[in-house]
């Protein structure tokens, strides 16, 4: 019954969504107060049945009604209750389902929040989420219905995939999805702007808020995302270039470029057109992920649902979201920009040029992701573009990228002085240098160029940051003051220049090594002796697993006690590797259990990562940014 | 500076960015880019990269996995149902490599041995790598031409 529920709330929610989109269109261009008027509730409406209709599906996994197909495939008797939760979006039915249920939540968001906006202006965006939501339950009826039944029903599920039967994956993908989805808001405010008779900065100011919240969660669950590869697919490390992974990295770095187009669009009224572009273009590459994902044309260890027609649907509704936004965009844009100057050194130059180069960043990944596809169809061979290249081709636009940062934080609006810029910055990275040089060679002694490129550009970008918090603070007898914006703004590059230190640091001081074990086996691995003291079977609710317990000696001294599993799951007979992570502040020690060699001997993989953390630190630390510069109270005027 | 000059500016920058990362990126990509080659042109028509890594795939023959007890390095043979090759591989075996099992291997060619450096297994038991159903599926068609 509750599966009829939910299906039949989907298409209620299905035409609601197409009337939310025309009334507020028609009511717009009509100037028409009392359709205008009907956007907000038919908006309301449509979310109330696309939560049913999620609700039934919950409803349906927690209750083991295996006679629907999709709870059978994903679901089991004996999986623990937060996974039969997190099963509903283990797969491709139900995580459409649930970007259809985020969309109209941020749709709710945009209703309750825009009451102080122009009428139509609001209408307009309401309508182009209406439109969008149309297109995805379009779609989920059609091609993904989570609620189609089997008869027979079977007994028991077939269990969700172990790997998905992780905390770290149950909250990962809602969090990126609150994040590809959020930047629909932007792309409807792009849009409604544009159809706008008269274009002002004032968008930008509206539309910021929505921008940097759609960021931030994207920010976090890619950073969830990292952090889950690295611990549960029993490799260590924390990014891949893997497909899947790259299709949410170009809408958060095109995000990012967007944020700071905005700042200026905002505060001196340039770069409208580019900036429009910008927020057509990170929901582009959001919808674009999705369909790279969706459709299985790529290959990818994260693809777990892939089907070519749906991949087809979704470039239809790629092409017209895209296209249309485009063709407006050509139509408009071009008398948009107002003629304001600004000096060659200004912040204003800084974020163009900051936005030029994430842009060729993200084309360079969009080369990289997209080339093997391409020369596949041409008939030109089957390859791959591994890694290395990415790591390469990265350092291009990021090195300069880093270095600009500080400048463009400490630099003034329309016109500063390159002498005054150096008088400020001087300080911090003589610091830096001094720091940045320090560290590796004294703490972990080894130096090297990008080494020492990577942590004096990080510690330079942590000192400016902190330098820029502390202007962000005023006070004024007593009383304090605090610059959101600034501070939000500050703590978000703080959290930059941690992530960067992070990444230099593991990346050249990180040992992997893959090791043969007896059972009293002592190995040495960076400074670390590792002994094997015994494998035993153990059982956990749906799988069973050999445990290897291994104590972890720093000099004599017993520093812990790590056991890394070996799972076999019982309905899907798949074994998954499960890693022992000994995480502290400044380094992990990480331990995988291999194969059976033989002869009471096991493979074991050890690594140690230093200041591995700093880098889910610091996507937190940008986040936590997002965050404060939200807040500020200039958005709720 | 004069709107003019700014929007000089932004497109020489943008232009010049573009040229040199452009260039940079060719050169890499040449060098990064890894071709996938199926056992058979490895086997029968050498067309396997000198010092060079590539990738292989098919399936694992069953009981050809050896290794001396103890000992990280293992050899199995993968076939494409036609030609087969040896593997050789030092390390931890992803959690779903097994005999009967479609596999890609990251690799040289040392003598007519595939040293492997990686070796990749997918995350699902009924998964195939795309490149290995092709290169099966390639298998199937010629004979059928050639016989």
């Amino acid at each position: 019954m509750f599966p009829e529920i939910g299906h039949f709330a989907l298409i209620l929610a299905l035409v609601v969504s197409l009337c939310q989109g025309s009334v507020s269109f028609y009511g717009a261009a009509k100037q028409n107060k009392d359709l205008i008027t009907l956007t907000r509730p038919l908006a309301h409406t449509q979310s109330l049945f696309v939560l049913i209709a999620f609700t039934c599906l919950v409803y349906s996994f927690v209750s083991d009604d295996f006679s629907v197909l999709y709870v059978a495939n994903n679901s089991q008797l004996a999986l623990p209750l937060l996974f039969k939760v997190s099963a509903v979006w283990g797969a491709h039915e139900g995580s459409l389902l649930l970007w259809v249920l985020i969309l109209s939540t941020w749709t709710t968001l945009v209703c309750l929040f825009s009451k102080n906006l122009p009428d139509i202006f609001s209408s307009r965006v309401i309508g182009v989420l209406g439109f969008l939501n149309f297109g995805f339950i379009l779609f989920t009826l059609f091609t993904s219905n989570p609620f189609e039944r089997i008869f027979p029903s079977p007994l028991d599920g077939n269990d969700l995939n172990p790997l998905l039967q992780d905390i770290g994956l149950a909250i990962h993908p809602p969090l990126l999805y609150v994040g590809y989805v959020g930047f629909a808001v932007a792309y409807a405010f792009a849009i409604s702007a544009m159809l706008s008779e008269k274009l002002d900065k004032n968008w930008a100011k509206w539309t910021r808020p929505w921008t940097t919240a759609a960021w931030l969660f994207l920010t976090i669950g890619i950073a969830l995302g990292s952090w889950w590869a690295y611990y549960e697919l029993g490799w260590g490390g924390w990014w891949f270039w893997d497909p899947v992974e790259n299709a949410s990295f170009m809408p958060w770095l095109i995000g990012t470029a967007l944020i700071h187009s905005l700042a200026v669009t905002e505060k001196r009224g340039v770069f409208i057109s580019w900036t429009l572009l910008l927020s057509v273009s990170a929901f582009s590459l959001s919808l674009l992920g999705t369909f790279l994902v969706r459709s299985g044309i790529l290959i990818s260890v994260h693809a777990f649902a892939t089907d070519p027609e749906r991949g087809l649907f979704i470039l239809i509704f790629l092409i017209s979201v895209i296209g249309g936004a485009l063709l407006l965009y050509a139509k408009k844009a071009s008398d948009l920009d107002k003629k304001v100057g600004f000096g060659a050194v200004s912040r204003e130059t800084f974020l163009l040029l900051n936005n030029v180069l994430l842009v060729i960043a993200t084309i360079l990944i969009l080369l990289g992701t997209l080339a093997p596809l391409v020369l596949e169809v041409f008939n030109m061979g089957k390859i791959s573009i591994g890694a290395p290249w990415f790591e390469i081709a990265m350092l291009v636009p990021m090195i300069p990228l880093l270095i600009l940062v500080t400048m463009g934080m400490h630099s003034l609006w329309i016109k500063d002085s390159s002498f005054n810029l150096y008088k400020k910055l001087r300080s911090p990275l003589g610091i830096a240098t001094l720091v940045g040089i320090v560290i590796p060679t004294v703490f972990y002694g080894r130096s090297g160029l990008l080494l020492l490129i990577g942590s004096i550009i990080s510690i330079w970008i942590i000192i400016s940051s902190l330098l820029s918090l502390r202007s962000s603070w005023k006070g004024n007898q007593g009383r304090f003051h605090i610059n959101r914006s600034v501070a939000g703004m500050s703590i978000a590059h703080l959290g930059l220049g941690v992530f960067v230190f992070g990444v230099t640091i593991v990346s050249s001081f990180g040992v992997e090594t893959d090791r043969g074990f007896s059972i009293g086996d002592q190995i040495s691995v960076a400074g670390y002796e590792y002994k094997l003291n015994s494998i035993e079977s153990v059982k956990g609710p749906n799988y069973v697993a050999i445990e290897a317990d291994i104590s972890v000696f720093d000099g004599s001294e017993l520093i812990s006690h790590l056991k890394p599993q070996k799972r076999t799951y019982l309905v899907q007979k798949s074994p998954m590797t499960e890693a022992a992570i000994l995480a502290k502040w400044n380094k992990d020690l990480f331990v995988a259990l291999g194969d059976s060699l033989g002869n009471d001997s096991w493979s074991i993989r050890i690594q140690y990562k230093p200041m591995v953390r700093w880098i889910w630190l610091g996507c937190l630390i940008m986040a936590l940014g997002g965050l404060i510069a939200i807040s500020d109270k200039r958005y709720r005027r | 500076m004069k709107p003019r000059q700014q929007r000089m500016l932004a497109l020489g920058l943008s232009l010049s960015g573009l040229i040199i990362a452009a260039i940079l990126t060719f050169k890499a990509f040449e060098e990064n880019m890894m071709f996938f080659i199926t056992i058979t042109d490895v086997v029968e028509n050498n067309k396997a990269p000198i010092d060079r890594e590539f990738r292989v795939g098919g399936l694992v023959v069953n009981d050809s996995i050896t290794r001396e007890t103890g000992s990280l390095t293992m050899s199995f043979i993968l076939t494409d149902n036609r030609n087969q090759l040896t593997v050789n591989y030092t390390g931890v075996l992803p959690d779903l490599f097994r005999e009967g099992q479609g596999v890609v291997a990251i690799g040289k060619l040392n003598q007519n041995v595939f040293i492997a450096d990686t070796i990749l297994a997918k995350h699902d038991e009924n998964y195939m790598p795309p490149e290995v159903i092709d290169s099966l599926k390639d298998h199937v068609a010629e004979t059928k031409e050639g016989y």
